[in-house]
């Protein structure tokens, strides 16, 4: 490798790109330089002097932070007047530091505590008084204690540069300075919590966590956030099994360290006061507690009876329970109750996609292609509000790789803070925006296209083949609602369809079908809300209804069966680009099952031959059977996220896709779960006009 | 309107047509030979004239003395970017008071200086960046381009010669980082007054990014007589390496304290006694800051000998700096003193810095106590102690400004620290960390 810059730090040689800074350099050679403000990818501010380095032939230290590389350089990281440095400059900065680290939320994981324990003096020479600034609640999300920041300006950034909100910046000067809310007194932002998972010290806290427990008293279980369909990875910090915390403090996931409010916050309608913890049944008109034995056997008795007689089942699946649920459930239906009336809330035409495309590889695209294509087109999606990690990734294509985004949306949206062009049209004329584009569009290397909902049926064709006519390589997210709405149209919670789109042969009923059916006898709900927006044709259904909240549907049950949260259970999702992931349980909710088991004891109760329900063997099945999930073991068991690809043949169904409509969530509101979240539901009314795009 | 009466040993080159009757108006300034160097210009290259400030030996005046031609040399004229030129008028340091008499008496000079510099660099646009407390000189400065407009030394097509050049002023707001040429940039900006990352320096990505062309005031007032002198003669009246003449403000206890325009190279002694008529009330000179109060300090003995010029000065361990003098006699007392310099710095540091920000803070509540007599003699190590610490380690050269004096001072007055304590009787326990505890 001829250009690269060949350097010596610490007496190891080290080799590395022109440009190449410094601190970075040293990092791949294993080389650790501390910094507070120094945070890669974002930009520099040579502010906090921690990094400072000795440079033969350079009279003072220099900044390895903005200091780039040089041929012949010899940098030394550890020496005697690089280490006097940063104990002074810990010095400095602990004379107005509170060091309250022992009721601190931060103790024990604070980059201070850390830097202070490797370099800093065990004596104190500051004999003076501190100045005090009383601690400041900005939302219910976000409190900032002046006295513990040390003006990293790493929230600034975070909010800025990585969120494109800019909610934050610094009032006064000198040593008076302090992080401020562009909102004076409070924040009127997206309440994503980076900007308390970035600061390095207690200085940001959050409302959900601020004085719960220790650090080193919780579990951290990491697992994937149960709301939109992105899929972010989040560590749930578990204590007494009550999950205290969600952050991603290993980076691991296929979201780095990005969560929005839900996947860091919103876990708390796990142990919501209104969580069912006991099976009811109706009883004298009325929902009464009973025991799992009696409620199960009320189930399986009536299933048995309407199967008996041949009745109308109607069944209705999850967009967020887990694929191996997903799949067993419709396997229950098709196999066990001999019936294809089976739906779910559709949100995106990924089937038509998926015959669109049939046949050809590398065209499905994954959340790592938002952060390195050269171009992409967002076409009806407000990204920022329902997608926030792909609005995320693309931002930061955007900030480190230029990349080219063009937007054709109905109102403005957040990607036109950067994009390169933007076309307002209404819903369903988007293809007419995007065809003038298409001049633009054409120059581009490389496309990366995200649809919304309101690209349906043969408009997805449409923009298949306007996509084809460019000639240039192009990538699709067909964009979906929750976490696993993905995976239930890949394991055929479809009417038409089986588990990986293979077609049935005599279709079943639609969800506003079966809603419909005045003569239907069992109305079979596991993890959704229908009632919500139909309402039951048939006055005597019998309804029996998996959840976790006594919902609209769940208030019109015969049996209503507490289920399990995604963050209590084990098994996979898919998310919006494909990507399958693992799921772990975190906590526990007494009196709750997982629909997996709950589903496995029915079968069990109807004596119904359906094969183990474990999740290991019932994820074996999918692999095996479900087109496109032939994925390997090892990448999901280590919690990396693998790619399904299901777009080897034709699907010979147009499976309605009149029905499809997203549920439109906002940053702040998620369908029915949403409501259950208290940190949710105190955001959207805590005063003030909170940040639309 | 002056301040002091000019002496008879001062070059008067850019302060020549000080004392004219109505010296600040377009017509006074024509008359005395005024926007006649822009128009020679015109007839120039853009190499002649940086060439020509090269051979000026014209170092800036704003403190850092870098040498100017060179310094417009580094702009990328080639550049499909605008060029900006950026006139630093914030003039804060302390003891200085150059700029103002400047814009004050011959404010088209200024204007002249600031059009040949952007014939130099192909600039279209300037800006005259005026700190907000000299409320006054913005009104002169804005009638001064007003009245250039009017007579077509600016605006779009300057001696209908095709040339276009538009000049504005912008007041600071109250910051003294907002000298420093990167802060004033971000602040001229809109945004806050805080230094940025360098390199790249200004003359490449500067103002909105751009090649910018940015000095002092006295720097730009300056170009007009190089052009009209020719660059070797005005290097010839100063000393080698650093030509011409330089305001030089003499504060402090001195009998006749003002500006006066001395050739670089004039000896201190003769500055004192004879321009500047000599330590107040006959007393002895204790200390002698020469330029600003950044610098570090002097004793008198070291002084005396001294030449007032850019390698005398780093020879004796100081700078030059802004030609702010200030002079202290016998009765000063240098805690006080130190402890003054750094109230300024302290109330300053914009912030952005940790060695800086918390450095000074420390150092002002440090030398506050000492100054009560409150302290030991380890405390007055550890000023010492803690400027060192600041000092080479911050972000922007004011940190080095607020260590530079303190150490000077309390290496050579250190005595005066001493006395202070020992006043004031401490009894002090056991422990070398404890703190003391005051005995009334
Ligand atoms: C803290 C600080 C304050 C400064 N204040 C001023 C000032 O008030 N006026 C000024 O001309 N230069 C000031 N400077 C120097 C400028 O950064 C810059 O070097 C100068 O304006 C360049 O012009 P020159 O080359 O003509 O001297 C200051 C520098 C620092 C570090
Ligand atoms: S919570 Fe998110 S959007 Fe709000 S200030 Fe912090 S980083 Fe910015
Ligand atoms: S609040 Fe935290 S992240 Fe923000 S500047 Fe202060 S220490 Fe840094
Ligand atoms: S972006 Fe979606 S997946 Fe990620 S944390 Fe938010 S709701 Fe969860
Ligand atoms: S040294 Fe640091 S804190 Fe001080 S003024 Fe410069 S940047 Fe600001």
């Amino acid at each position: 490798m001829a250009d690269l810059v060949t350097l010596t730090i610490n007496g190891k040689t080290v080799q590395a790109p022109p440009g190449t800074l410094v601190i970075d350099a040293a990092k791949r050679a294993g080389i650790e330089i501390p910094a507070f403000c120094y945070y890669e990818g974002f930009s520099l501010q040579a502010a906090c002097r921690m990094c400072l380095v000795e440079v033969e032939k350079m009279p003072k230290l220099q900044a390895s932070c903005t200091l780039p590389v040089a041929e012949g350089m010899v940098v030394k990281t550890e020496s005697d007047p690089v280490v006097k440095a940063r104990k002074s400059t810990l010095e400095f900065l602990l004379t107005n530091h509170p060091l309250d680290c022992p009721v601190c939320d931060k103790g024990g994981e604070c980059e201070l505590q850390d830097m202070v324990f490797r370099y800093g003096a065990a004596e104190s020479r500051f004999t003076e008084i501190k100045h005090h600034v009383d601690e400041k609640q900005w939302s219910p999300i976000v409190f900032y204690d002046a006295p513990r920041c040390i003006l990293c300006y790493r929230c600034i950034r975070v909010c800025s540069e990585g969120m494109g909100v800019g909610a934050l910046g610094i009032v006064n000067r000198g040593v008076y300075s302090e992080i401020a809310p562009s909102h004076g007194d409070h924040l009127e932002c997206d309440e994503c919590g980076a900007c308390i998972d970035i600061c390095p010290v207690g200085a940001l806290t959050s409302g959900t966590y601020r004085y719960q427990t220790r650090p080193w008293e919780m579990k951290h279980v990491g697992t994937i956030c149960t709301f939109c369909s992105n899929g972010c990875k989040t560590t749930l910090g578990v204590r007494n099994e009550k999950i205290v915390r969600g952050n991603n403090r290993d980076k691991s996931g296929i979201n780095g360290e990005f969560l929005c409010i839900k996947g860091r916050f919103a876990f708390d309608f796990q142990d919501h006061p209104e969580r069912l913890t006991s099976p009811l049944m109706r009883i004298d008109g009325k929902l009464q507690e009973v025991s799992w034995a009696k409620a199960l056997e009320a189930v399986a008795k009536k299933f048995a009876e309407v199967k008996a007689r041949n009745g109308k089942f109607g069944i209705v699946g999850s967009t967020k329970t887990t694929n191996e649920e997903n799949f067993f459930l419709q396997k229950f239906a098709r196999q066990g109750l001999g019936t294809n009336n089976i739906d779910h809330h559709r949100s995106g035409d990924v089937v038509t996609l998926m015959d669109a495309l049939a046949g050809r590889t590398n065209a499905l695209a994954t959340v790592e292609d938002c952060y390195q294509m050269k171009a992409a087109l967002v076409v009806g999606a407000d990204l920022a509000q329902e997608h926030p990690l792909l609005a995320y990734q693309l931002r930061a294509n955007f900030r480190h790789h230029n990349a080219r985004v063009y937007t054709v949306t109905r109102g403005p949206v957040r990607e036109d803070q950067y994009s390169v062009s933007r076309v307002r049209t209404e819903p369903g004329k988007e293809l007419e925006g995007v065809e003038s584009l298409r001049p633009m569009l054409s120059q581009e290397p490389e496309l990366l296209i995200l649809f919304g909902s309101s690209i349906k049926g043969e408009d997805v064709r449409r923009l298949v083949a306007f996509a084809d006519s460019l000639n240039i390589p192009v990538k699709y997210i067909c964009l979906v609602d929750y976490s696993n709405s993905r995976g239930a149209v890949d394991m055929g919670l479809l009417p038409d369809l089986g588990p990986g789109y293979q077609p049935v042969d005599n279709p079943g009923l639609t969800l506003p079908e079966m809603m419909a059916a005045t003569d239907l006898d069992v109305l079979w709900v596991v993890g959704a809300n229908p009632l919500a927006r139909y309402s039951l044709a048939a006055a005597n259904a019998f309804v029996v209804v998996q959840e976790m909240f006594l919902t609209e549907t769940a208030q019109r049950a015969d049996v209503v069966l507490p289920a399990a949260s995604a963050y209590e259970k084990n098994g996979t999702v898919t998310n919006v680009t494909g990507q399958c992931q693992k799921l772990t349980a975190a906590a526990k909710t007494m009196g709750t099952k997982p629909d997996l088991e709950i589903m496995g004891l029915l079968a069990k109760e109807m004596k119904l031959n359906l094969g183990i329900w474990t999740v290991q063997s019932v994820f074996e099945q999918i692999r095996t059977q479900v087109r496109g999930y032939n994925i390997p073991l090892p990448v999901v068991a280590t919690g990396q996220a693998a790619q399904t690809s299901p777009l080897n043949g034709r699907i010979p169904v147009i499976s309605r896709p009149d029905l499809i409509q997203s549920a439109s969530n906002t940053l702040f509101t998620s369908g029915s779960l949403g409501r259950y979240s208290k940190k949710l539901t105190s955001v959207l009314e805590y005063p003030g006009e909170l940040y639309r795009p | 309107m002056l301040y002091n009466e000019p002496s008879p040993l001062e070059t008067r080159v850019l302060t020549r047509r000080f004392g004219l009757p109505n010296s600040a108006h377009i017509d006074t300034y024509l008359a005395h030979g005024g926007y006649r160097s822009f128009e020679k210009c015109l007839e120039m290259t853009q190499e002649q004239i940086i060439e020509e400030v090269k051979a000026s030996n014209l170092r800036g005046r704003g403190g850092a003395g870098f040498p100017t031609g060179l310094k417009w040399s580094f702009v990328p004229r080639q550049s499909p970017k605008p060029k900006y030129i950026v006139v630093n008028a914030d003039e804060s340091e302390p003891g200085t008071c150059k700029d103002r008499v400047l814009m004050e008496n011959d404010p088209h000079l200024l204007i002249e200086g600031v059009l040949i510099a952007a014939q130099a660099v192909g600039a279209k646009r300037g800006y005259i960046y005026i700190r907000g407390e000299y409320r006054y000189l913005i009104d002169i400065m804005d009638r001064a381009i007003e009245e250039a407009y009017s007579r077509n030394y600016l605006g779009k097509n300057i001696l209908g010669r095709g040339i276009e050049f538009d000049l504005y002023t912008h007041t600071g707001a109250g910051a003294y980082e907002c000298g420093e040429e990167s802060a004033l940039l971000e602040s001229l900006e809109g945004k806050r007054g805080q230094p940025r990352i360098r390199p790249p320096f200004p003359a490449v990505a500067g103002l909105y990014q751009c090649p910018t062309v940015l000095n002092n005031v006295e720097t730009f007032c300056a170009v007009p007589s190089i052009i009209e002198m020719g660059g070797k003669a005005w290097a010839e009246l100063g000393v080698p390496k650093a030509g011409g003449t330089k305001l030089t403000c003499l504060t402090g206890h001195i009998n006749k304290p003002g500006v006066y325009e001395l050739r670089l190279g004039f000896p201190v002694e003769k500055m004192i006694n004879e321009v500047g008529g000599g330590i107040r009330g006959g007393k002895k000179m204790k200390a002698f800051i020469p330029g600003g109060s950044s610098c570090p300090v002097l004793t008198g003995e070291e002084a005396w000998p001294l030449t007032m010029d850019y390698d005398s000065m780093a020879k004796a361990g100081t700078m030059l700096g802004s030609g702010g003098v200030i002079i202290m006699d016998e009765d000063t007392d240098m805690v006080k003193a130190a402890l003054r310099i750094m109230h300024f710095y302290q109330h300053e540091s914009c912030g952005w810095c940790i060695p800086c920000r918390e450095g000074t803070t420390w150092l002002k509540k440090l030398l506050t106590r000492l100054d009560q007599g409150l302290g030991t003699s380890r405390d007055i190590d550890l000023v010492g102690d803690l400027a060192q610490n600041m000092l080479g380690r911050t972000f922007c050269p004011l940190g080095d400004a607020a260590a530079l004096p303190t150490i000077s001072i309390v290496q050579k007055f250190r005595h005066e620290f001493e006395a202070k304590i020992a006043k004031v009787q401490v009894a002090m326990p056991a422990s070398a960390n404890h703190p003391f505890v005051v005995v009334q």
